[in-house]
């Protein structure tokens, strides 16, 4: 396929994702809507991922949580979703082109779901980009867990002093500089760490010179309005346990009309609240006389 | 407080040990059914700030939340909404008739608020940082859940003022429940805008849910959706407790109240009528508009079909017939119907349907059934102690 037919189909691609006359609207106004191309993610490219889950090993170590041992716990055999004590696993899939390995962890989406939801601002898209979670702030309403479109904050429900357990794309290490572990530790370089327009472009590139292999889609380009984590497959990402149906509009923009509306209410209500109340009371005057 | 205690003679603590000391019966039934329940439901509450929420809860990763939210919070809000309907009615459109039970209305909203919406801090996992979307610790505007949490407190705020002369009225502070009243307008029209503002807003809380709330139920006109059920849904409750407290309390109510009561009880059915037939509208276009047929023979089409037709049609029907033929025992009959029909629509909204197509499933443990009815009795409890104090069912 040349470059020309590979523009146009992601232009498709993203054109027919926008289903809805509102979500078509908000994707005219593309500036806001996308993700901030400084924002620093990783690009996961699963034809490359063996499973030998050294990224799960690396993260458990990073953050002080149970390490597996990928040798012998089997735990590939089942699929598995992201827990208080392991902010990432990989999981396996069985697809017409073999076997796929898929890493799953918070997205560190652009405009995320979980920030927009919570209360005290204790879910926060740091300027950098990784989703971080303050304790200082947290009440521990589980809003962020209701509105996030993967599923990845999870609840000590254990705990008389819970935690919410995610993925932070090792914002600590970050700041001093180093990768985030899961990135280091990868042998296969199938993780790749950058700002999202550095992978954007890495994954163009892969798709652009070996069209025949990879499917002409980035998993998180546009989904949920774009995440800073995003994936590239040689397997449509619905036979390797992606969601295809979130949409392209950010989380903000399902609220944007309610709140936009409170003003107003607030504004608006009480004058003609109390204007009725002096009709009625002078029409009922008027009727007593 | 020095003039009330002036005014009944006695010491502070007499006059406490007075008015602590039960005012009827005490072996009922339901003091025999709600007092082991609710010593009980103490003691799981313990369990539960000892051990964590898990230790009495079923919820899990994929139910975040459960009963406490979905019943507590979401359907006691909507019931508590008859206080700002008939403040509205009375106040605003100055609907005289109603004004026989503004002060029961009034008080059964303030409590059901204090009481469910006080439930939501057992539902906290980190309840001391309650204070932080409060204070301004840490804002966060732009969530709903953030608003709602101050609609719910500024309005707890003024239907406590809507009350308080009824409480001034009972302490003989004369001069001050006057000063209280001259407030009420202003008071019923804050408190109207916040709650139309809230009962919207807990539907659009969902509005993130798009991915796992179930096509039939998810609609972008959801808060509009929750602020036209809680009109028929407070106006249902209204009857239904109206019912039981003329019969319960039946020598605090003026003889008055009684004759004028009927009058009253058809006018409400007509309200909560139109109210429902706005709602069955706004509902069926958004059925047309969202081509969802398909659903509609799986077991969620036959859960809506309950929903929407037994629980919200019926009972909008009966309504009506009652009204017109003015049939009190059919509009009580209705009241029950819609109030079944709400439980419902928080229910499936908040957890039946939410979260549809995942293979994790919730149900509610014992324990959080067992503070449920510990929290609704506590509030019964604490209504009728208000109510065989203060003026509540007779004018001043
Ligand atoms: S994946 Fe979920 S938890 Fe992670 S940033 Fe997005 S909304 Fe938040
Ligand atoms: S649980 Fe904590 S982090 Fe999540 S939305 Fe509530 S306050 Fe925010």
């Amino acid at each position: 396929m040349d470059r020309r037919k590979f523009l146009s189909l992601a232009g498709i691609t993203a054109a027919s994702a926008a289903l809805t006359p509102s979500e078509a609207k908000a994707s005219l106004n593309l500036e806001k809507q996308t993700d901030n191309p400084e924002f620093v993610g990783i690009l996961v490219d699963t034809t490359k991922c063996i499973g030998c889950r050294q990224c799960e090993v690396a993260c458990a170590e990073a953050h002080d949580l149970p390490v597996p041992t990928p040798a012998t716990d089997g735990a590939l055999e089942k699929l598995r979703t992201t827990s208080t004590t392991q902010w990432t696993v990989v999981n396996k899939f069985e697809t017409d082109q073999g076997d796929v390995f898929v890493k799953k962890q918070c997205m560190h989406c652009g405009q995320p779901a979980c920030a927009a939801a919570c209360p005290t601002n204790a879910m926060d898209k740091t300027k950098e980009g990784p989703v971080i979670w303050h304790g200082d702030r947290c009440m521990g309403c589980r809003y962020c867990m209701v509105a996030c479109p993967f599923e990845i904050p999870k609840f000590e429900y254990n705990n008389p002093n819970p935690k919410i357990q995610k993925c932070i794309m090792c914002y600590d290490r970050l700041q001093e500089g180093k990768k985030p572990a899961c990135v280091e530790a990868c042998p296969k370089d199938a993780l790749i760490f950058g700002t999202k327009k550095e992978l954007m472009d890495v994954a163009r590139e892969r798709i652009y010179h070996e069209p025949d292999k990879y499917q002409h889609h980035i998993y998180g380009q546009y989904e949920a309005g774009g995440t800073d984590w995003m994936y590239l497959s040689a397997v449509p990402f619905d036979q390797i346990g992606f969601r295809t149906d979130l949409g392209t509009l950010t989380y903000p923009d399902y609220t944007k009309e309610f709140l936009f509306s409170v003003p107003l209410v607030f504004l608006g209500f009480p004058p003609l609240l109390y204007g009725l109340s002096e009709l009625t009371k002078r029409a009922q005057d008027g009727r007593e006389e | 407080m020095q003039h009330a205690t002036s005014a009944r003679s006695g010491s502070l603590f007499d006059f406490l040990k007075e008015e602590l000391k039960p005012k009827a019966p005490f072996l009922t039934p339901f003091n025999l059914i709600s007092i082991p329940v609710i010593l009980g439901g103490l003691v799981l509450v313990v369990i539960r700030f000892w051990k964590g929420i898990g230790a009495v809860t079923n919820l899990n990763q994929s139910y975040p939340w459960g009963l406490w939210i979905g019943f507590d919070v979401m359907t006691g809000v909507a019931f508590a909404g008859g206080a700002y309907i008939i403040t509205f009615t009375v106040y605003v459109l100055h609907a005289e008739k109603y004004h026989s039970i503004v002060r029961a209305t009034v008080l059964n909203g303030f409590l059901s608020y204090l009481f469910y919406a006080g439930a939501l801090t057992l539902d906290l996992g980190r309840p001391w940082h309650i204070i932080n979307p409060i204070i301004g610790n840490k804002f966060g505007y732009n969530s709903i859940l953030f608003l709602v949490a101050w609609h719910f407190m500024l309005y707890m705020i003024s239907e406590f003022i809507e009350f308080s002369p009824v409480a001034a009225e009972w302490l003989g502070m004369e001069k001050m429940r006057k000063f209280l009243t001259k407030m009420t307008l202003g008071v019923v029209i804050f408190g109207v805008t916040l709650s139309s503002l809230h009962q919207s807003g807990l539907g659009a809380l969902f509005l993130f849910s798009k991915p796992k709330l179930h096509p039939l139920w998810y609609t972008e006109f959801l808060p509009v959706l929750f602020l036209i059920s809680s009109i028929f849904a407070g106006i249902s409750m209204i009857i239904f407790e109206g019912g039981i407290s003329h019969k319960v309390f039946a020598s605090r109510v003026d003889p008055d109240g009684h004759e004028n009561y009927e009058n009253i009880v058809f006018g409400l059915a007509k309200g909560a009528a139109i109210a429902m037939y706005v709602y069955l509208f706004v509902k069926f276009v958004i059925f047309i508009h969202g081509q969802h047929w398909d659903y509609i023979p799986t077991k969620w089409g036959a859960l809506f079909l309950v929903e929407v037709i037994v629980f919200t049609l019926i009972p909008c029907a009966l309504f009506t017939q009652a009204y017109r033929e003015r049939r009190l025992g059919m509009v009580r009959i209705a009241a029950v119907m819609t109030l079944i029909g709400i439980i419902l629509n928080r229910l499936n909204i908040s957890m039946i349907a939410f979260n549809w197509n995942s293979p994790v499933s919730y149900v509610p443990a014992v324990g959080e059934i067992w503070i449920t009815l510990m929290v609704v009795f506590t509030e019964i409890w604490v209504f009728r102690w208000v109510v065989l104090r203060m003026p509540v069912l007779s004018e001043h």
